[in-house]
């Protein structure tokens, strides 16, 4: 297919979805409704649709279109799917939670849809103002996201923090694509991975900068050491569904951006950006996994969890290898269901009035929720890496990605990191199981559909931990091509 | 029965299945007697299936057997493998064994969430047996590790006063010692392309590599056995875990750490093992003596019991590395070859043993509610049938001709005798310490005067607990007596072992 030539055929998920989040507006404002219930199923119609003509393409060859700026290829479309059906679960995990503190309103189904938008152009971006288009449409949907509970002093300070350090992030980002222009001549990302080799010959100095702050940007995106800061402030202070939604979608978005712009354009570089990874994801690691074990609420505590699986996530990308990309594309996938089942538990023992968020709220919840608690129970075995469950396979392959490019020494301190997780994974265990209960949570009150979706949701978490054979071929199968 | 069947997938799945549906239906407090009853029914159907891997087993090879094999994770070469040997076989059997005697012994003595409880030992029994049949080692690695939660779970829930911190230092101290394991299988799987084992035993590997990748498996396996000086995690686990979990602890896990060796260390890295093998001997022999020295002055009964284990457990790992020694010295692989059967034996055996004198304190234990030596004295003038159970075990512990203990120990002396005098001469010091503590406990406890009232009010076993230890008083001695059926399907994997460990890989 020709670069210049113009394929709609490609866009069709961002078509439906542009078209629906106007028909959702509309329809949001004129029809007089209680709880929101129509503007919500129109939302998981369309995501639905979405998620469907997206899964149709993961098979395709690759489709380049509007000057080389969109690709649409197996990878693209596999996370797109992902991330349409992500956004599914934390709408329906987080209605009772909104609806509770009357923030249940047309706005955050807007937000939310505009968000995906920006996330579904991210991960099909091939140029980097596209990248840059999808990745402001994204985050500035989810500023407002985390500032629309604006009564309340902290989901407030949340977003500021948040709007803040993101702009901040985007700055850099852009400063750096900006530099990468300068030397090459060119934003498309096939085009710039031709000429960077002589782009460095040229000048050396402002094609490393360019690329420095390419990788600082997306660290910044993903909330790795030393840019994490505004992680733990943001997941504590926004309110829980709005935590579950940026903890979850947005990493699979990251995650496209980064395979575009390090594997498919900067790859000559492996070994100069490598080394930058190499830090971040040591630091994460270990500030992740040290700091968490302090924390005493689980938002927060999830919060550097999800620092320290950043850092396993970069394990798969220092490797640089294909099998080394596709393990991270495994490890993200992995880290985003074990996400949502976490914090959709944390919405299920919330209610009016009580957040459900603190690390005591779990004590006892065997004696009074059993069945909540062996799920809770195979999340946190998930989350820590213990077999038979998902998460244990996802560490087995960054780690077995990261020893292929020789590096044991990183795989040895992951495994070790991985051991003083562990702790406030099995603290979190031993709450809910030997400790007598000490408030009531609001599970009882919880809708069916969503309590059965959080089973579902955690026993995927083991299935995959006993098959986990079909996701992990998919995942290399599309960073094959 | 067919051949075809599954054995060893039905081993390990139908225990899983059946925890599952014994916690479904007996979930919270609600009907604790069917749960009891379908555990029970699960654990003897498990024990039945065990039996055709004993009589159908194939003593002349010491090839696998009972094998299946099916693609798992095709990306990473990775199959669901499974299939036993000499090694493995018999620790199976002690395996659905000894769940059936922890099924019986929870009985009514469980009173909270009994479902639970029953269910987390059935589960845990298929994963177990996963460990002894587990061919791909990824698949042992998942079964090894997946082990550790329901045992969290169950010192946890219904440990002692301080089952917390125990439970939390079993659970990390284990799990650090295999993480190492893991990055070691990688390694290899890296060089090799491939997890199955053995595969990894003729994958050729530097001396170097062999060096790391050996103390790799060390650590793992020697915090499982556990060895000195990593051993403390096991007499805090011990003392808090209820009775059962105690047994499985001492009866299987401790196992798989002698298995490890077996069936990674020593085939695997056999150079290193060469090489290295004055560590490990001096490890076991500190184990043997210092930790003997530590038994004496328990006030615990369960802490006592607890390290003696580890000092049984030296035994073992000092019959393993042995043969290097004997085939310098004597060149005889069979005289090599006893070392590591007499540690075999000294396995099962001691699973046995320090199984039923867990239950033996159980039983004190329920009645007394206490574990502190100096709240018993004249037990057996009161409970005179439990008190000639005790003393029987306790002198098995001791290693009394006769029973089960003295075989595993004396062949481990006696082939330390062909490797050097000094070891076999360090290693016999354990029977006259062994006796010491055991003894002075039997005395302190069971016989003298009746210590107090509390005592004097004790009731004798009922028919359960008769039951139990009368079964284990029958695998003692009938060990202790004719150890043969239990050796001659050894034989053919370890003269295999022997002969592939003495061939240098470099």
């Amino acid at each position: 297919m020709d670069a210049l030539s113009v394929d709609f055929s490609i866009l069709i998920p961002e078509i439906v979805l542009l078209t629906m989040a106007c028909v959702v507006l509309f329809v949001d404002l004129y029809v007089p409704q209680r709880n929101k219930a129509m503007t919500q199923g129109l939302t998981l119609v369309t995501l639905a649709l979405c998620a469907l003509f997206a899964a149709q393409g993961i098979g395709d060859t690759p489709r380049i279109s509007f000057n080389g700026s969109f690709i649409s290829d197996g990878l693209s479309n596999l996370l797109k799917t992902l991330i349409f059906l992500t956004a599914m679960v934390v709408f329906v995990y987080s209605r009772r939670y909104l609806a509770d503190r009357e923030v249940l309103k047309g706005e955050f189904y807007l937000l939310g849809l505009f968000s995906l938008l920006g996330m579904s152009i991210l991960v099909s971006a091939y140029s980097m103002v596209t990248v840059y288009l999808g990745l402001e449409l994204l985050s500035l949907a989810l500023y407002a996201m985390v500032a629309l509970h604006r009564d309340e002093l902290a989901p407030t300070e949340a977003a500021m923090k948040y709007f803040i350090l993101g702009a901040l992030a985007s700055g850099m980002l852009l400063y750096g694509m900006s530099l990468l222009y300068g030397v090459t001549g060119t934003l498309q990302i096939d085009i710039l991975a031709q000429r960077a080799s002589t782009a460095m010959e040229q000048d050396a100095l402002l094609f490393l900068v360019g690329v420095v702050f390419l990788v600082v940007g997306v660290a910044f995106k993903f909330g790795a050491v030393p840019f994490h800061m505004w992680v733990p402030d943001v997941y504590h202070g926004a309110p829980t569904a709005m935590t579950l939604f940026i903890s979850t979608a947005p990493k699979l978005a990251a995650f496209g951006m980064l395979y575009r712009l390090f594997a498919e354009g900067l790859i000559t570089f492996h070994g100069e950006w490598q080394q930058y990874l190499i830090i971040l994801a040591a630091l994460s690691l270990v500030v992740g996994n040290v700091v968490a074990i302090a924390q005493r609420n689980l938002k927060r505590m999830f919060a550097y969890s999800a620092i320290a699986h950043v850092g396993y996530l970069f394990l798969g990308i220092v490797a640089g290898t294909e099998a080394g990309f596709a393990s991270s594309l495994f490890y993200v996938i992995a880290y985003v269901i074990m996400g949502l089942g976490g914090f959709g538990m944390i919405l299920l023992l919330s209610r009016k009035g009580f957040e459900g968020d603190r690390l005591e709220d779990l004590k006892g919840l065997n004696d009074t929720h059993p069945w909540y608690a062996l799920m809770m129970l195979i999340l946190m075995a998930s989350m820590a890496g213990v077999p038979p469950t998902l998460g244990f396979y996802a560490k087995l392959a960054v780690i077995q990605a990261v020893v292929d490019s020789g590096q044991v020494w990183l795989a040895v301190l992951a495994v070790i990191f991985s051991v003083i997780g562990a702790f406030y994974y099995l603290r979190a265990i031993w709450y809910m199981y030997f400790d007598e209960p000490q408030v009531k949570v609001g599970i009882t009150e919880a809708g069916g559909v969503a309590k059965a979706l959080l089973s579902a949701n955690s026993l995927l978490v083991l299935m995959l931990g006993i098959v986990p054979g079909g996701l992990l071929a998919l995942c290399f199968q599309v960073i094959a091509g | 029965m067919s051949s075809d069947l599954p054995i060893l997938s039905l081993l390990i799945w139908l225990p899983i299945l059946g925890g599952a549906i014994v916690i479904a239906v007996g979930g919270g407090n609600r009907n604790a007697s069917s749960a009891r009853w379908l555990s029970l029914f699960f654990s003897v159907i498990a024990l039945w299936l065990s039996i055709p891997l004993y009589t159908q087993f194939d003593t002349t090879t010491s090839a696998m057997q009972f094998v299946e094999k099916v693609p798992w994770i095709e990306t990473f070469n990775i199959y669901y493998h499974l299939g036993v040997d000499g090694f493995s076989m018999p620790l199976i059997l002690l395996t659905t064994f000894s769940t059936l005697l922890v099924v019986l012994a929870g009985w009514e003595v469980i009173k909270e969430k009994p479902a639970q409880y029953m269910g987390a030992f059935l589960i845990m029994e298929g994963l177990m047996i996963g460990v002894f049949a587990a061919l791909d080692s990824v698949l042992f690695y998942v079964f090894w590790e997946a082990m550790l939660i329901p045992m969290f779970l169950i010192i946890g829930i219904w440990g002692g006063p301080r089952r917390i911190y125990a439970t939390v230092k079993f659970f990390l101290y284990t799990f650090l010692g295999s993480v190492f394991m893991l990055v070691a299988l990688i390694y290899m799987y890296i060089k090799g392309g491939s997890f199955a084992i053995l595969d990894l035993h003729t994958l050729p590997l530097s001396l170097t590599e062999q060096i790391l990748i050996f103390l790799a498996f060390l650590i793992a396996f020697a915090v499982k056995i556990p060895m000195w000086p990593v051993h403390t995690w096991l007499p805090d686990a011990h003392v808090e875990a209820p009775t059962g979990g105690s047994v499985i602890l001492a009866a299987i896990m401790l196992k798989m750490g002698g298995y490890g060796f077996v069936r990674f260390s020593l085939p695997i890295t056999p150079d290193a093992s060469m090489t290295l093998d004055w560590l490990v001997i001096l490890l076991s022999l500190i184990a043997i003596i210092y930790i003997g020295f530590v038994a004496l002055v328990q006030e615990d009964l369960k802490k006592l019991i607890a390290y003696s284990s580890i000092a049984h457990m030296g035994f073992v790992t000092l019959g393993f590395f042995l043969l290097f020694d004997i085939m310098e010295a004597t060149g005889q692989v069979r005289g090599a070859a006893l070392g590591i059967e007499g540690a075999m034996v000294q396995m099962v055996s001691h699973g046995f043993i320090s199984g039923a004198l867990f239950l033996c304190v159980g039983v004190l234990y329920d009645r007394m509610h206490t574990r502190r030596i100096q709240d018993y004295g004249g037990v057996a003038n009161v409970m005179p049938v439990f008190a000639a159970f005790a003393v029987l075990f306790a002198m098995a512990n001791t290693g009394l001709p006769g029973t089960s203990g003295f075989v595993g120990e004396f062949m481990v002396i006696l082939s330390a005798m062909k490797a050097n005098f000094w070891i076999a001469f360090a290693a016999a010091t354990t029977l006259i310490i062994g006796a010491g503590y055991t003894l002075w406990m039997v005395k302190r406890v069971f016989f003298g005067e009746v210590g107090n009232e509390r005592v004097a009010v004790l009731t004798d076993l009922n028919k359960r607990e008769f039951l139990i230890l009368g079964l284990l008083a029958i695998a003692v001695l009938g060990l202790g007596v004719w150890p043969d059926p239990l050796l001659e399907v050894m034989h053919a994997s370890v003269d295999n072992l022997i002969q592939h460990v003495t061939q240098s890989k470099i």
